[in-house]
């Protein structure tokens, strides 16, 4: 867990230089509430709390797809939801359907709609915001070309949430994660191709769909969760293109924006379904027929 | 094409910390001991019937237990004495109580007369297996099964390939080990026999990297002895549990054994280095099983490899080795991975034990699959082993049969890797003998 924490560092750290200080007090709150809650929640269910750094994982991974801009009570009850609700009233760390951090996120999205969706420029330590649309959304307008956009998405020199603008950076904390064999390939990889191939083939711009939004801190550090993800090799590559045909869908056919936390959510719930009726060969099956 | 072949591996299972505390310890012959539990049944076939009465006089070496069935094997007295009591043990293979002899010694090590043949090269296939019953002899690698009966593959199976597992990839163990640096010639002269008794087109000698030596002394001797390119040594990445004969053939050949199936049914028959080595001496020296090598090791003062008479109880092999160490608590017949807890010291040295493993016992401390796939990526039977804990733990044991369950045999890789300590072992295991006792009642 404290490995997967270690290799958000790389977005958390882009985020505070991007967006501020504040947003190092978002963060701050979603881990402390997300923490305690936990301890709370153990303690009414008569369970050992055990500092495992799943809470702490939580906390940071809510934190890092929420606008630098949203108010600190909010972070709170979206923390609490994570743990108490997603996460706990499911039995706790290994029964939960739903990844906490994104059942939080959902929850905030559907409680209060305006302060998730209100977005600035990163101003770096400059405190004066200026409001701005994400690149996914309707408003967005670019006057440069387009490498310069997508040199500026790689960077996360753009509106977005506090950890999700630099793609360069979640890359390489994802990719650390596959080189210690923390997380497999599989799910990432199939996630973001399924994007690229299948916004490519309807006539989008794949190179901006994989590098806009939360696909790349959702396809490595939210899909790749063991808890909520399939856990045969098979499974977790339906699993990756699942949710990437999902997020085009949304994100081209539907009412929101952005589709990655709802495409990693409905995936979620098909997992049980996917590891009862994906197995593995075992050694010595005779071929059928 | 020489006669070490290049060093193969596999990527399933895992590697453990070897801890051979032994492997530079002379094999040392223990002094014999006052009595010895000799249990009547000793192979994964029939029982034996009795063929001595309380009271009388027996012989090193003389038959005492006897079976007119095929799938077993006889049990012989290991010391001069008098049948001084009938007990009951229980069975480590099957876990039954079981009848068993207690000879108590007369301290004079008299024998039996032993037949070794006058020609033992013109002995033919028959006279041989009779030979090889005779004296006793059962895998002894642990899972006794009669030697004669991997030696006689029903009518219609064609043997191509003999595989010699001199592995031992369990932490701990070294006898096999041993006997490969102190027995060659005769490992390889029973090699020859089971050569003559199968006739394989190919003939494999197995043994893990991390025993140079062995691979070394035995390439030099099949050169010494003659046997040439006939016998070729592999040498395998040390990986737990490479020495499983389904993962050794499969490393090897690349076949897989069916469901349920035995490697005879792929055309292969594995045979232990141990075992081999007692197939020369009943054959060429008429000497039936009545020793074996045990390695005693963890936490006695001083670890040793033991020659040891079968029946002598474990008490003594701790004791000569120094006793025990420290506020260990467990013994283990076996190794630490597969290995069963015996809290009996009075239970004997039987013909699968190999190694006596005294270890403090850990408690579990379980905590909730978190699905990561880690025992998904190291069953070395393809199993999804914590779909397995599940559906045991939930007593839902026909969901088990579904995921594959009769392919575990208990290696113990999955609750090694798991990093939220389940035992998933112990759950397929109680799954398993649920769903014997459900399909005897049906």
């Amino acid at each position: 867990m404290y490995i997967v924490v270690l290799a958000l560092m790389f977005p958390t750290i882009a985020g505070i230089y991007l967006f501020g200080y504040r947003t190092l007090l978002v963060m701050a709150v979603s881990i402390a509430v997300a923490v305690l809650t936990e301890y709370g929640v153990k303690k009414l269910r008569k369970r050992p709390f055990v500092m495992d750094g799943s809470a702490i994982l939580t906390g940071l991974l809510l934190a890092l797809t929420l606008p630098p801009t949203i108010p600190l009570w909010m972070v709170a009850t979206g923390s609490v939801f994570s743990i108490a609700i997603v996460k706990e009233a499911f039995g706790g760390l290994g029964h939960n359907i739903f990844n906490p951090a994104l059942g939080g996120r959902a929850f905030m999205m559907v409680s209060f709609p305006a302060e998730m969706t209100s977005w600035v420029l990163p101003r770096g330590f400059v405190t004066d915001a200026v409001t701005t649309a994400t690149p996914l959304a309707e408003g967005f307008v670019w006057q440069l070309d387009r490498l310069e956009l997508y040199k500026a998405m790689l960077l996360g020199n753009i509106g977005g949430s506090i950890g999700e603008t630099s793609a360069l950076l979640i890359l390489i904390g994802g990719l650390l994660l596959i080189a210690l064999r923390i997380i497999d390939w599989r799910i990432p990889l199939a996630y973001i191709a399924t994007v690229a191939l299948f916004t490519f083939a309807l006539g989008q711009d794949a190179i901006f769909h994989v590098l806009a939004g939360g696909l790349m801190l959702g396809a490595f550090f939210m899909a790749t969760d063991y808890v909520t993800s399939p856990i045969t090799p098979k499974g977790r590559i339906i699993f990756g293109v699942g949710a990437g045909l999902l997020t085009v869908v949304i994100r081209l056919f539907g009412g929101l924006p952005e589709g990655v936390a709802f495409s990693i959510l409905m995936m979620n719930a098909v997992t049980p379904l996917i590891d009862r009726h994906i197995k593995v060969k075992p050694y010595g099956l005779k071929k059928e027929g | 094409m020489g006669i070490r072949l290049r060093t193969k591996g596999t990527s399933y299972g895992v590697k453990l910390p070897e801890n051979k505390l032994t492997q530079e310890s002379p094999i040392e012959p223990i002094p014999l001991p006052q009595k010895v539990i000799i249990p009547l049944h000793q192979n994964i076939g029939a029982p034996c019937q009795a063929l001595v009465k309380k009271g009388q006089k027996v012989l090193a070496g003389q038959k005492i237990g006897d079976s007119e069935r095929f799938v077993n094997a006889p049990v012989h007295a290991t010391i001069s004495g008098e049948i001084s009591a009938i007990t009951t043990v229980i069975n480590p293979p099957t876990g039954q109580p079981v009848a068993a002899f207690v000879i108590t010694s007369d301290g004079a090590d008299r024998w039996v007369e032993l037949e070794p043949p006058e020609e033992p090269e013109a002995l033919s296939v028959k006279e041989i297996l009779g030979k090889i019953r005779g004296a006793g002899l059962v895998g002894l690698g642990g899972a006794t099964i009669p030697t004669h009966v991997k030696l006689s593959p029903p009518e219609g199976k064609k043997i191509d390939t003999v595989i010699l597992n001199g592995c031992e990839c369990e932490p701990y163990i070294t006898s096999d080990h041993r006997v490969m640096l102190e027995y060659g010639e005769k490992i390889l002269s029973g090699l020859n026999i089971i050569r003559k008794v199968l006739s394989p087109h190919n003939i494999y000698i197995a043994i893990e990297d991390n025993k140079p030596d062995a691979i070394d002394h035995l390439e030099k001797l099949i050169l010494a002895m003659g046997f040439k390119e006939d016998f070729k040594i592999v040498p395998l990445k040390s990986q737990y549990p490479m020495g499983a004969e389904k993962t050794l053939l499969n490393t090897l050949l690349g076949r897989e054994v069916p469901i349920g199936g035995l490697p005879l049914d792929v055309g292969v028959v594995i045979h232990n280095i141990s075992t081999t080595k007692a197939i020369h001496d009943a054959v060429f020296e008429g000497k039936p099983l009545v020793e074996r090598v045990v390695t005693v090791t963890g936490a006695v003062k001083n670890p040793k490899n033991l020659l040891v008479r079968l029946g002598t109880p474990l008490r003594n092999l701790i004791d000569y080795c120094g006793g025990i160490d420290g506020k260990a608590d467990e013994v283990i017949l076996g190794g630490p991975m597969m290995g069963i807890s015996q809290p009996d010291l009075d239970f004997p040295v039987t013909k699968g034990t190999g190694c006596v493993l005294v270890k403090e016992s850990s408690p579990i401390r379980e905590r909730d699959c978190i699905s990561c796939g880690r025992c998904l990526k190291a069953c070395p039977m393809h199993l999804m082993p914590t779909m397995l804990a599940k559906y045991a733990k939930a007593g839902r044991y026909d969901d088990c049969k579904k995921f594959y369950i009769d392919n575990c045999f208990e290696c113990g890789t999955c609750a090694y890797v798991c990093p939220a300590n389940i035992p998933i072992v112990q759950y397929t295991k109680i799954a398993k003998s649920e769903l014997i006792k459900r399909a005897a009642t049906r």
